[in-house]
């Protein structure tokens, strides 16, 4: 999905692989011993040496795997616990685990730097009270731009999804969840109205305007801008901003109409080997020292206040990080819409490909 | 008796561990996928095998139906190209001389050396919209616009404004490329075979005869090496049939293949037992080729003999 490597070579052709869904890491977990902790993250989305600092601090050594989207966590997850002890999925799908019973409570006594986080986070609504999960960082989806090829700010959803400007100048996203979602934004809907007519109109709208899309990217549309293959590109905030300190000339706004707010959360799923080993490694994520250098290396969002105020302006006042005020206030946080739903959004994102 | 009873562990020995492995890791997990085809989501996780036809009657739906046709004309467009290229390349190899066989068909395995992911990167790399290809299309427009500006032509006028790229990406004719690129070895080595073992005196004759090359290359050189194209076309087409990361990334989503559309069924739409039943309907279809293969060849040689 997201998460690319900030200082290292963003160009690396791990990031597509997991990408296009080709992951074959075996769960090292499964065979952790002696005191250790299995990590299940996306890729380059950790502190550079916060690992090892961890395993220096408790002693406990962590077995470090990387996912590549939601979609292909929980299907590792649908058959029982491959052997992990930590897991980030993002908030509608932390509520498709809740309620697939694929969590375990976190023991808030345990987290004593829970009081790190910031209060507006603690009672979302995908988890109330946060009995399953503990938030790690947060974003947007918008647009990022190439300012030298754009007429002024693209600060509407109508240039990707309904209009010819930019004609073969466009990636949207290739999840059709998140595609159709803006889709429905753009045309005035909640985003987690999946009414059959929201659903159809969407779908209208996409195969109308498919011609002049360059590419459904599966979470690169961030490469095809830095390229020059694309002008505009529907991405997650922190790929944006990963690109903007290479490149000068790529901005990245979130539409009038608003986008969809995201959270990554830190999770233990059922059947950890090891879940004190879990509450102590979230704990340590948690710290302020340790969560400020998370946030300084990977650039997203963190809710963590302590750690903020370690951070310096570039970071705190970024709006590629921290997006303006109206933008956050027109946006909307995705909730999981449920099988039935999961099946037709598949049914309408096939119809689009095949037309 | 005795000497019968060690011969039969000795067969055991060597046959339980092949036989082992074949139905632990491929009869066992076909049975499973096919009890999921079967079945019905009824939690999140949970699948429970109803023997509903549910899952099959789906793929009938236009949209999927879609998909198939066009997985068919995609594997099958390139497949032709395979054989078109395939054929003159098999020829020189096969006529060249000794010393350079070896190198000749090494030449033909050397990409398979090489990562499917790297070369299809690779292939991003030289058919993009500034891809190579592209690059150096451009940059002999620029050089053709500046000539007829030269010779004071209004160069505006014939070639337009702006040099306007090809787009091969997101296109079927990128995924074709992407297609034909990757299973060419396939189809080559068949065909290498079969004119290998062809008795060349056979085209002598031909032409000694009066036949025109043409004429020998029709009617004595392709009957003659039929059962290898036949065998070429039959390699290449079923893994096309089932390409997923080609279309993936040469087709930029927009160029969706099935084997696309059954990985999703078994990530975001969380629908195993609809991939399931694609999957095997793609099985199917592949057996139903191999059985028309075999029922043609049976023919053949009955006609033959």
């Amino acid at each position: 999905m997201r998460r690319r490597p900030l200082k290292l070579n963003r160009r690396q052709a791990l990031g597509g692989m997991g990408a296009v869904g080709l992951s074959f890491t075996l769960p090292k977990g499964a065979r952790a011993q002696g005191n250790s902790v299995s990590f299940y993250n996306w890729d380059t989305y950790i502190g550079e040496t916060t690992l090892d600092d961890f395993t220096e601090a408790t002693g406990i050594e962590v077995n470090y795997d990387l996912f590549a989207d939601n979609a292909e966590l929980f299907a590792k997850f649908r058959g029982g616990n491959p052997g992990y002890d930590l897991i980030v999925p993002t908030n509608d799908f932390v509520e498709r685990f809740i309620a697939a019973d694929l969590l375990q409570e976190i023991d808030h006594s345990r987290i004593p730097n829970l009081s790190n986080i910031n209060p507006g986070f603690m009672n979302p609504a995908h988890d109330p009270g946060r009995q399953y999960s503990v938030p790690y960082m947060w974003g947007t989806i918008g647009i990022g731009y190439r300012i030298s090829e754009t007429d002024g700010v693209p600060d509407s959803w109508a240039y990707l999804y309904d209009s010819d400007q930019y004609a073969n100048k466009i990636a949207l996203l290739s999840e059709p969840t998140t595609v159709l979602q803006m889709a429905m934004k753009y045309m005035g809907h909640s985003l987690n109205d999946w009414s059959d007519e929201n659903i159809a109109a969407a779908e209208a709208l996409l195969i109308a305007q498919k011609p002049n899309i360059t590419a459904f990217a599966p979470d690169n549309g961030q490469d095809l801008l830095f390229a020059g293959e694309v002008d505009l590109a529907q991405e997650w905030n922190g790929d944006i901003q990963q690109v903007m300190l290479e490149d000068d000339d790529v901005g990245y706004v979130v539409p009038n109409e608003g986008g969809l707010i995201w959270e990554d959360d830190l999770c233990i799923p059922v059947g950890a080997p090891n879940p004190e080993g879990a509450h102590e490694l979230i704990n340590y994520i948690l710290d302020a020292e340790a969560g400020a250098q998370i946030a300084d290396y990977i650039q997203y969002a963190t809710p963590n206040d302590a750690a903020r105020a370690l951070l310096p302006d570039e970071y705190n006042q970024n709006p590629a990080i921290f997006p303006p005020e109206a933008a956050i206030a027109a946006s909307e946080v995705a909730l999981f819409p449920g099988q039935e739903v999961l099946e037709k959004i598949d049914a309408a994102w096939t119809r689009i490909t095949a037309a | 008796m005795e000497s019968f009873r060690s011969n039969i562990r000795v067969f055991l020995a060597f046959f339980a561990p092949s036989f082992g492995w074949l139905v632990l890791f491929f009869v066992a997990p076909l049975v499973i996928i096919f009890l999921y085809s079967f079945g019905e989501n009824v939690s999140l996780t949970e699948v429970e095998t109803t023997w509903t036809w549910r899952n099959y009657s789906r793929i009938l739906e236009p949209e999927i139906a879609t998909l198939f046709w066009r997985s068919l004309a995609l594997s099958g467009m390139s497949t032709i190209v395979c054989l078109v290229i395939g054929y003159p390349i098999a020829l020189v190899i096969a006529t060249a001389r000794g010393a350079w066989k070896p190198w000749l068909l090494l030449a033909i395995i050397l990409p398979f050396w090489t990562n499917l992911l790297i070369r299809t990167y690779a292939l991003l790399n030289i058919l993009g919209n500034r891809g190579r290809v592209n690059s150096g299309l451009e940059w002999l427009w620029e050089r053709g616009y500046a000539a007829l500006d030269a010779i004071g032509l209004n160069a505006t006028a014939i070639m337009g404004e702006d040099f306007e790229p090809i787009i091969f990406l997101g296109r079927w004719s990128g995924v074709i490329i992407g297609l034909v690129y990757v299973h060419l070895p396939f189809t080559v080595l068949p065909i290498y075979a079969a004119l290998e073992r062809l008795d060349r005196s056979y085209l002598e004759a031909s032409l000694d005869l009066g036949a025109s090359q043409w004429r020998t290359f029709r009617s004595v050189l392709i009957p003659m090496t039929m059962a290898g194209l036949v065998t070429a076309a039959i390699i290449t087409f079923i893994p096309m049939l089932g390409s997923y990361l080609t279309p993936a990334l040469l087709g930029r989503g927009q160029v969706d293949m099935i084997a696309n559309v059954i990985e999703r069924q078994f990530k975001g739409a969380n629908d195993w037992p609809f991939g399931a039943a694609m999957s095997l309907f793609l099985l199917y279809v592949t057996f139903i080729i191999l059985a028309i293969q075999a029922f043609a060849s049976m023919r053949r040689r009955g006609a033959d003999g």
